[in-house]
């Protein structure tokens, strides 16, 4: 480019940059403040001036919720729930994007419809339903309750999502693992599994954020035992809508959102060529 | 976006999907595969049973958890179903149409119904003009503001739909939040007034909902060549007139995408209503679908009439997937 028009194109770009910059601190406030009212001590988050720093971070806030209500053990039954949907939500949709991709047969373009449209799926509608169905099957107020349903809705999407990470392993390895004399099995475990891994944590990302976040099946089915209870149903308990203990709240949320933070930031780079790459065709 | 569990919760899962639709496709081998197998099993062959087998437990686990449990939504939405027959003190009765000539003849379902499309409606172009304004503006920035960007957005979706909630909350709290003290409103509360509240939770649907759309249409346009791009630039084509005669029509396929993603998405809006407006605002004036469909259902214990909302926003949504698979299917979009 020479410099006549690079000079020119200066400006703009500065107010381009500017603005970028800009829209990034406002993007973020919200989550700044939420970890800025954690650390605020009491009385400073009632007093009359928002004060974008503090002088004096306590870890009341946080005190106050980890002692409250066995705070520690609903965090816990979240992992455990999450842990389980991510992991068997995975390994299902991994033999299942594996069949729709690597064979030919019939019903499979229905098949994968079937997969998109069950996504639609209004999930909260469903809480009706399900609600029978763990009640019949004695499962209200387990985890089970929660994983069950969590795994069947995240399935539709890690299938779809799989699909372009399996595709891109070379049919020629295949052909080559078979020509060595590995079996189906040994080829599918030890070969394909490996090398769509990367794509799974990826795709895991999101089942793991619509377990973690569900709140309307914790609130439905987790009725009278509150030991089974998560993080979602816990925070609520510092949010009375009269006399909010905001403190409590945002230390809560606080604690509540760094795993997802950190899940996301880890595979970020996946997701993005995941989600994007899809688009470069 | 599905069930991002609370699907809906999740917020994009769906969307994602979506996008893999149109993921990079290795050159079809099947042909040759077929024509030239002649080790056993060679790739991508029929395979017998084993797809079958590969497929059965995903196929047990959404017939049980999905396919019966929307069989049984539309049996109960038949059925006079309250906490009687709940409870086994009497028997379900069946009632034909009747939940749902009660629900149609009920002046506040058509009330939620409108307030539904609306607000969703509002949501999805604000998504969409954002997540495509700032989708344009990373193309224009160098590295640091860009990973900046990013990074903040990355926060935003990152964010739980309970907590972003309660968090937007607190930023307009009328007596502890900061915003009423920058805009110098004293304690005007936002929650009150109908249009507020929603108005106040279509910010955050924004906030948390325009990251999946700015990063999809952004790797979209990375993927537009730059040479396209700059001879539009030296015919003196303005930023907006390259948005929309070269961009757009080049992103046609991303847009469609995003733009479904974010109706499916929005119109099942949950717990940010919930949470934000206290199960459906004063009075109910702010419920939704979803949220009316649970009042009625675990609140009032009607759980027949709360089916048939169920039922009604099933059939809305499936209308809109079909739109979408049409849409798809024009495009030349193999599966």
């Amino acid at each position: 480019m020479n410099p006549l028009r690079a000079l020119v194109r200066r400006p703009g770009r500065l107010a381009a940059e500017a603005s970028a910059l800009l829209i990034a601190v406002v993007v973020a406030f919200p989550l700044y403040w939420m970890v800025l009212s954690a650390f605020k001590p009491a009385g400073e988050i009632e007093s009359s001036e928002a004060r974008p720093w503090t002088p004096a971070p306590s870890l009341d806030s946080f005190r106050r919720v980890f002692g409250q209500q066995e705070f520690g053990r609903y965090f816990l039954n979240s992992l455990v729930v999450a842990g389980c949907v991510v992991i068997a939500s995975g390994l299902i949709a991994f033999l299942a994007a594996t069949a729709v991709t690597r064979f030919r047969f019939r019903l499979r373009t229905t098949l994968l419809l079937m997969f998109l449209i069950a996504q639609m799926v209004p999930v909260e509608a469903l809480t009706i339903p399900l609600f029978f169905l763990m009640r019949d099957a004695g499962q209200l107020n387990t985890l089970g309750s929660l994983i069950l349903p969590h795994i069947a809705f995240s399935l539709p999407f890690a299938i779809w999502m799989l699909r372009g990470f399996v595709k891109a392993v070379p049919q020629a390895l295949e052909e080559a693992a078979y020509i060595d004399g590995a079996s189906r099995a040994r080829f599918l475990w030890q070969i394909l599994f490996p090398l769509v891994l990367p794509g799974l944590v990826a795709t895991s990302v999101f089942s793991f954020i619509s377990a973690w976040n569900d709140f309307l099946f914790a609130k439905s089915f987790i009725i009278s035992d509150t030991s089974q209870s998560t993080l979602p149903m816990a925070l609520l308990v510092f949010y009375k809508p009269d006399d909010p203990d905001w403190g409590g709240v945002m230390a809560a949320s606080t604690v509540m959102t760094i795993p997802v933070l950190v899940f996301f930031v880890l595979v970020q780079r996946r997701l993005v060529s995941g989600l994007g790459g899809a688009v470069k065709d | 976006m599905s069930s991002v569990n609370d699907r809906s919760a999740v917020k994009t899962p769906a969307a994602a999907t979506a996008a893999a639709v149109t993921a990079p496709r290795p050159p079809n081998r099947t042909a040759d595969a077929r024509g030239g197998r002649t080790t056993r099993g060679a790739a991508r062959g029929s395979g017998g049973w084993t797809p079958w087998l590969y497929l059965a437990p995903a196929l047990l686990v959404l017939g049980g958890l999905l396919v019966y449990p929307i069989y049984q939504l539309g049996l109960i939405s038949f059925f006079e179903y309250t906490q009687a027959q709940v409870s086994g003190g009497e028997p379900a009765t069946f009632e034909g149409f009747g939940n749902y000539g009660r629900l149609f003849g009920d002046p506040q379902f058509w009330q939620v119904l409108l307030a539904t499309v609306l607000f969703a409606a509002a949501c999805v172009v604000s998504t969409l003009a954002v997540g495509c304004a700032l989708a344009v503006l990373l193309t224009r920035v160098r590295a640091v503001p860009r990973l900046a960007l990013m990074l903040a957005a990355l926060g935003a979706w990152a964010t739980p739909a309970v907590t972003g909630s309660t968090v937007w909350l607190f930023l307009f709290d009328p007596d502890f939040g900061p915003v009423n003290r920058m805009l110098g409103l004293g304690d005007h509360a936002w929650t009150y007034g109908r249009l507020s509240a929603f108005f106040l939770v279509l910010l955050e649907v924004v906030w948390c909902s325009f990251p999946f759309v700015m990063v999809t249409v952004y790797a979209g346009i990375r993927a537009v060549p730059g040479e396209v791009l700059e001879a539009a630039a030296l015919d003196g084509a303005s930023q907006w007139r390259i948005w929309r005669s070269v961009l757009a029509p080049m992103l046609r396929p991303i847009l469609v995408v995003v733009t479904i993603q974010s109706v499916i998405w929005d119109f099942k809006v949950f717990t940010q209503i919930y949470v934000m407006t206290n199960g459906g605002g004063i009075a109910g004036q702010n419920l939704v679908l979803n949220v009316y469909a649970y009042q009625q259902a675990f609140a009032s214990s009607q759980y027949g009439l709360g089916s048939a909302v169920g039922i009604v926003m099933l059939l809305i949504l499936l209308a809109v997937t079909l739109v979408y698979l049409r849409l798809l299917r024009r495009q030349g979009e193999e599966l």
